[in-house]
């Protein structure tokens, strides 16, 4: 319904050519931004009234002196439904440390939180469909928990910066919220993260279909498809500096994948940027030392190109 | 009345800060409003999640930024 729509637009009312480079461009930015759009403000807005009974506080107590493996299984879970907004990262990291949650179960929170959210999810699921969100979605999981027992089994403790041990945390009453209160807040978080995020929708989807409608078919299938051994480790080398939300590289990477680019390669990719990233890097340079913060990015990233490979030989 | 605003110094610490001024012109109230973003004294509060609202020593909310209005509702 909506295709027809962005057809009629696209074609019988500006008048462009179907099949044109210009008219299909169109056509695919037309359609695409309306249909995300409308997913992000149905599932950005449920997510976050689900997020009003994750506050971090709670989080932390539920994952205060777990054990390791459920632990890491529970804080990936966690990250997925916990706010977290990175300039938080400081004292969430001392406070969940201190509070006795083990260090790789902290890490796996860490790593799941800003990968595996719902604008991810819904980007995908809305571009590329149900099976690749929930590949995504499980993969991330995945990664999450094993690279935090990894790091946790690793025993990195001595390379948290010091002031963190003997940093006194205070216990804040967890202050509850009536649902209209509820309410209010998912209101406010959506139409604020839609102000944040439309700029890089719009932009991500236009050249997305600039892409779409201008870059000859298979462009990219030499490059970057599933032959080239190199493309995983160099998809993963080229996103862990870049930060971007998951609204702005979601359509530029599916509109890659229509000219060939594979898609664990795809899905490396999309990890690599979410998940790490240079001012993550620089923000935990707060509270973790050189070695634990090179630890930590050498296995999430070594975990998502592994995916990547994996991805490409099943899919 | 003793506010203070904890935030590590990112944009949404700076916006409650500045709602916490404007509510309290709002009001007609005067209290003093501290900005507080050195790391152990935000943690002496339990706060982990930025921005948060400490009203008299008691934690308000935490994590988000309040509106004017929000905020008005608290300072009554």
């Amino acid at each position: 319904m909506l295709k027809q729509f962005a057809d009629w637009l696209a074609f019988s009312t500006i008048g462009l050519i179907p099949g044109s480079r210009a008219g299909e461009a169109l056509d695919f930015f037309i359609y695409d931004t309306i249909k995300i759009f409308l997913l992000l403000i149905t599932i950005i807005f449920v997510v976050a009234i689900i997020r009003t009974s994750f506050p971090p506080e709670r989080t932390k107590r539920m994952l205060s002196h777990k054990r390791e493996y459920v632990g890491n299984a529970l804080a990936a879970l966690l990250g997925i439904v916990t706010p977290f907004c990175s300039c938080s990262a400081v004292p969430l990291f001392i406070g969940f440390v201190e509070s006795g949650v083990p260090l790789g179960v902290t890490f796996s929170f860490l790593i799941s939180s800003p990968m595996v959210n719902e604008v991810a999810l819904i980007m995908l699921w809305g571009l590329f469909g149900w099976k690749i969100a929930l590949i995504y979605v499980g993969t991330g999981l995945l990664v999450a928990i094993v690279a935090g027992i990894i790091i946790g089994k690793l025993k990195m403790e001595r390379y948290v910066q010091d002031y963190v041990w003997e940093m006194r945390v205070g216990n804040a009453e967890i202050v509850q919220q009536t649902f209209r209160e509820k309410i209010g807040y998912a209101r406010q978080y959506t139409i604020g993260l839609l102000k944040k995020i439309w700029p890089y929708v719009v932009v991500g989807v236009g050249l997305g279909a600039f892409i779409h409608g201008y870059v000859p078919a298979d462009f990219l299938a030499r490059w970057a498809g599933r032959d080239n051994f190199f493309a995983v480790p160099v998809a993963v080398a080229l996103g862990v500096p870049l930060y971007s939300n998951a609204a702005g590289v979601i359509p530029i990477v599916h509109a890659l994948m229509e000219k060939g680019m594979a898609i664990g390669t795809v899905l490396a990719f999309m990890m690599a940027v979410t998940a790490l990233s240079l001012p993550e890097a620089i923000i935990l340079s707060n509270v973790l030392k050189k070695p634990l913060l090179a630890t930590f990015f050498g296995i999430v990233a070594t975990a998502i190109v592994i995916v990547g490979y994996l991805f490409n030989a099943i899919l | 009345m003793k506010i203070e605003v904890l935030g590590t110094g990112c944009a949404k610490c700076k916006n409650l800060y500045e709602n916490t001024k404007k509510a309290l012109e709002e009001s007609g109230k005067s209290a003093e409003v501290i900005k507080v973003e050195d790391i152990p004294s935000i943690m002496k509060h339990g706060v982990i999640s930025t921005p948060a609202l400490v009203i008299d020593g008691q934690v308000k909310f935490s994590g988000k930024v309040a509106s004017v209005a929000e905020i008005m509702g608290l300072l009554s």
